[in-house]
């Protein structure tokens, strides 16, 4: 056997370093859980403050002693490669781990093993854990509002004929092709208000009317963020050319909308848009509250969409425009067919950023009294025979708003790769 | 050619003047079948009500303009402390995001996906509504840090009390001008001779030594309030003395740290990574320690990138503190636009100072800013 220095691991003795580190490892790991879970401090005659960091430094004298360069096996050399560079990083991986084990077993406690998802009433719920039968119970008033239960088939029935619609482009010929921008821009949007105005809202062939006021959930979240989204694009488009005219009143009343609306918090808009904007109609004039919100959130997110776009506009050589200019293109056909499709390209990310929070801004909508998703929580919340679940309401909310966030912005990064063009 | 330049501007100007015009006939003849006059002397009247958490002198016998200042200040307070906060927050990350470490780069990386996709508003329901509800009641509360409570009714903490503080505050303000005079004067010397100071620790000698004087001939005195607990009824306990952070604040100030500092996070990660990796080897080759090198050569320019996006985020932070209505934090939002207009009804002129406070935050911060990216681009050829 070769000699042994504990402060220099080395490849020689690498069984007995790899046995013993594994051990402090363990130790380390073994000590925490036993204070966290079970309440039994196995390291109690130190004094306080030591048994309190024991863990720590178990973990860290066990990664200390499995630090072995070279070592020949692949496994330990990318562990140590990766986590275990130096003591300094050991003592950050450790303390990572344990706020890991910390943490997971108490969630998976009250995600899964604790949590009740069978019944139909509060008392059902008598684990300690999370009460799924109320997100059960409740999930028809979460999707859907107050749209009556009977009718709810109406709101389903546009969704999927919107999406086919959607998914149609997808499948144009190439001929066609062309006509992809009006399809998406000008087509959808008609059909899809035609869809919602005559389905959702009914009140003709012989289809229950249905208030905009009953309308909620997440169903309202999709159809508030949609609209703007569609509506805030080619106004943001307008704006951004705006601001960069050469025709001065043009340039400084974009500027100045743009401003406008950028400084202003989105609440006091649909406050704006809530109190103030009635008096500025005719006296008689009812537009529908839904519509006004629509209007107020696709302004607000227009001039964002504008200076992202601007950005883009800005990014791109003068070359191409001086080039453009001297094929005798005029400045529309410059714009369309030259400048716009370069510079969107390049703003992808900087758009998808504005539609994740036109979609993050929605629940902001209960401020005029229309109760999306979060809104339909905080109603469902102070229901009586249901006090007391809020955590959960929060929780489903949230994971929902997550997928659908962090989707839109991994298929924007999807998007970026693909129109990727070298220059 | 000159028409085909004045007529689009006519067209603007025209579509403006029409929808203005329109917009303020309209609102005349509403506000006079109403009987409501336009004017802002309601400013002055008494605004009977009261409000929860202020940092100024507030009863209900003060005037509604009292009010807007109370709300004003609230606002402000927290989005300097989430400002402060989220910045030290998010550098962490964003350092934590690069680190070669993998457990680490994971973590924070985990932190900022989950964080920044899921709205502002639920992640304030969820600290207000569902966190900080599960804390105890005042009489159940342990003691933590020695001094504090963390009750359901908020936290309850030391409350430091000052004699006379104006002089303390004056020789803080000095010692601040005094260090800055020491940096450009080290400056100057280390351009003409080359001559360093260790600036650092120079500057934190003035710092403390200058307010701490003070303390001995001043007649400055600092010492501390502890909060205690004090039955009101047979159920009901409170605190007494010490300092109370009302639970909306802390729900508020929680919500957006967390969620801007992701966003401050990615800034830091994009800038640290922006500066290349040529300037780190070129500035070790000419001889300048790992110290120098971040401080001299790296951080400069990371900054440059870092900064502008960061001072969004700030402004952001500031508007989303409006956010707080939602859970009756008093700011500007909740007691202007909320609870005076629900008094007065003058909807346009509550509204419009609302919006018009909020755009002068706004428009100063990005002035400041666009003055500040000015001075410190590149200059180039």
């Amino acid at each position: 056997m070769n000699n042994v220095n504990i402060l220099k691991p080395n490849k020689e003795n690498l069984n007995l370093f790899l046995f013993f580190g594994a051990l402090f490892f363990l130790l380390g790991i073994f000590d925490f859980c036993l204070n966290n879970f079970y309440e039994k401090n196995i390291t109690g005659f130190l004094p306080g403050f030591i048994s309190f960091f024991t863990p720590l430094i178990f973990g860290m004298i066990g990664l200390h002693l499995i630090r072995i360069e070279f070592s020949g096996i692949k496994i330990l050399d990318e562990l140590n490669k990766n986590i275990n560079t130096n003591n300094f990083n050991a003592a950050l991986s450790v303390s990572i781990i344990i706020l890991i084990i910390f943490s997971v077993a108490p969630l998976l406690n009250w995600f899964i093993l604790d949590a009740n998802f069978v019944g139909d009433s509060k008392e059902a719920c008598t684990g300690g854990g999370a009460c799924w039968v109320y997100i059960k119970v409740w999930f028809n008033r979460f999707i859907y509002g107050m749209y009556p239960n009977a009718e709810q088939w109406r709101v389903n029935a546009t969704f999927i004929i919107v999406l086919g619609f959607m998914g149609l482009g997808y499948f144009f010929p190439l001929r066609f092709k062309k006509y992809l921008t009006f399809y998406y821009v000008i087509f959808l949007p008609i059909i899809s208000f035609l869809l919602i105005y005559y389905l959702i809202s009914g009140g003709e062939f012989g289809l229950e009317w249905v208030e905009t006021g009953a309308w909620g959930g997440l169903s309202l979240t999709f159809i508030v963020s949609f609209f703007s989204l569609i509506f805030c694009f080619p106004i943001g488009m307008m704006l951004a050319l705006g601001r960069r005219s050469d025709l001065a009143v043009v340039k400084y009343s974009s500027l100045s909308f743009i401003e406008f609306w950028r400084g202003v918090p989105l609440i006091t808009v649909l406050f704006m848009s809530a109190v103030m904007f009635p008096m500025f109609l005719p006296d008689g004039t009812y537009v529908d509250k839904l519509i006004r919100v629509i209007v107020a959130i696709t302004l607000f997110e227009a001039a964002y969409t504008a200076e992202v776009i601007r950005g883009g506009l800005q990014a791109l050589p003068r070359g191409q425009y001086d080039a453009a200019k001297s094929l005798g293109m005029g400045y529309w056909r410059l714009h369309l067919l030259v400048i716009l499709p370069q510079a969107l390209k390049l703003v992808i990310p900087g758009i998808a950023n504005t539609f994740l929070a036109l979609v993050k801004d929605t629940p902001l909508i209960f401020v005029v009294g229309l109760l999306e998703l979060v809104g339909m929580l905080n109603l469902a919340k102070t229901n009586p025979k249901w006090l007391g679940f809020s955590m959960e309401g929060y929780v489903f909310a949230g994971i929902i708003f997550w997928i659908i966030c962090y989707s839109m912005s991994k298929y924007s990064q999807k998007l970026e790769l693909k129109f990727k063009t070298d220059r | 050619m000159k028409f085909k330049k004045i007529l689009p501007q006519f067209l603007t100007l025209l579509f403006i003047v029409l929808i203005f015009g329109f917009f303020t006939m309209n609102a005349q003849e509403n506000m006079d079948t109403r009987g409501i006059e336009f004017g802002f002397g309601f400013l002055s009247k008494e605004a009977s009500f009261d409000i929860q958490f202020s940092l100024i002198d507030y009863d209900g016998s003060m005037s509604y303009g009292r009010a807007y200042l109370v709300g004003l200040l609230n606002t402000l307070l927290v989005s300097f402390i989430g400002i402060i906060l989220s910045t030290i927050l998010g550098i962490i990350i964003g350092v934590a995001r690069l680190s070669p470490n993998y457990l680490i780069n994971k973590t924070a990386s985990f932190y900022v996906e989950f964080f920044r996709n899921v709205p502002l508003l639920l992640q304030i329901f969820f600290w207000y509504f569902a966190a900080l509800r599960a804390l105890p009641m005042p009489e159940d509360a342990s003691l933590f840090f020695g001094s504090s409570y963390m009750t359901i009714k908020g936290l309850y903490t030391v409350a430091p009390v000052w004699n006379n503080f104006d002089i303390f505050f004056i020789a803080l303000i000095i010692a601040i001008i005094v260090i800055f005079f020491f940096n450009k004067f080290a400056k100057k010397k280390q351009e003409e001779e080359g001559k360093q100071y260790p600036k650092f620790f120079i500057s934190l000698g003035i710092f403390i030594i200058i307010p701490a004087i003070t303390f001995i001939v001043g007649g400055v005195d600092l010492s501390w309030s502890f909060p205690e607990l004090k039955q009101l009824a047979k159920t009901s306990f409170t605190y007494e003395g010490g300092m109370g952070i009302p639970p909306e604040l802390i729900a508020l100030t929680l919500a957006l740290t967390l969620y801007t500092a992701t966003f401050i996070a990615e800034n830091v990660r994009a800038g640290i990574q922006g500066v290349g990796k040529g300037q780190k080897e070129a500035a070790a080759s000419i001889g300048l320690t790992p110290s120098q090198v971040l401080k001299l050569v790296i951080m400069p320019q990371a900054l440059r990138i870092i900064i502008p996006p960061t001072t969004n985020q700030y402004l952001n932070l500031t508007k989303n503190s409006s956010l707080a209505a939602a859970i009756a934090y008093p700011d500007l939002v909740l007691v202007f636009a909320g609870t005076a207009m629900m008094q007065t009804g003058r909807a346009i002129e509550i509204v419009g100072i609302t919006m018009a406070t909020y755009l002068t935050i706004s428009l100063a911060i990005s002035m400041f800013m666009n003055w500040y990216n000015k001075r410190i681009a590149i200059q180039e050829k």
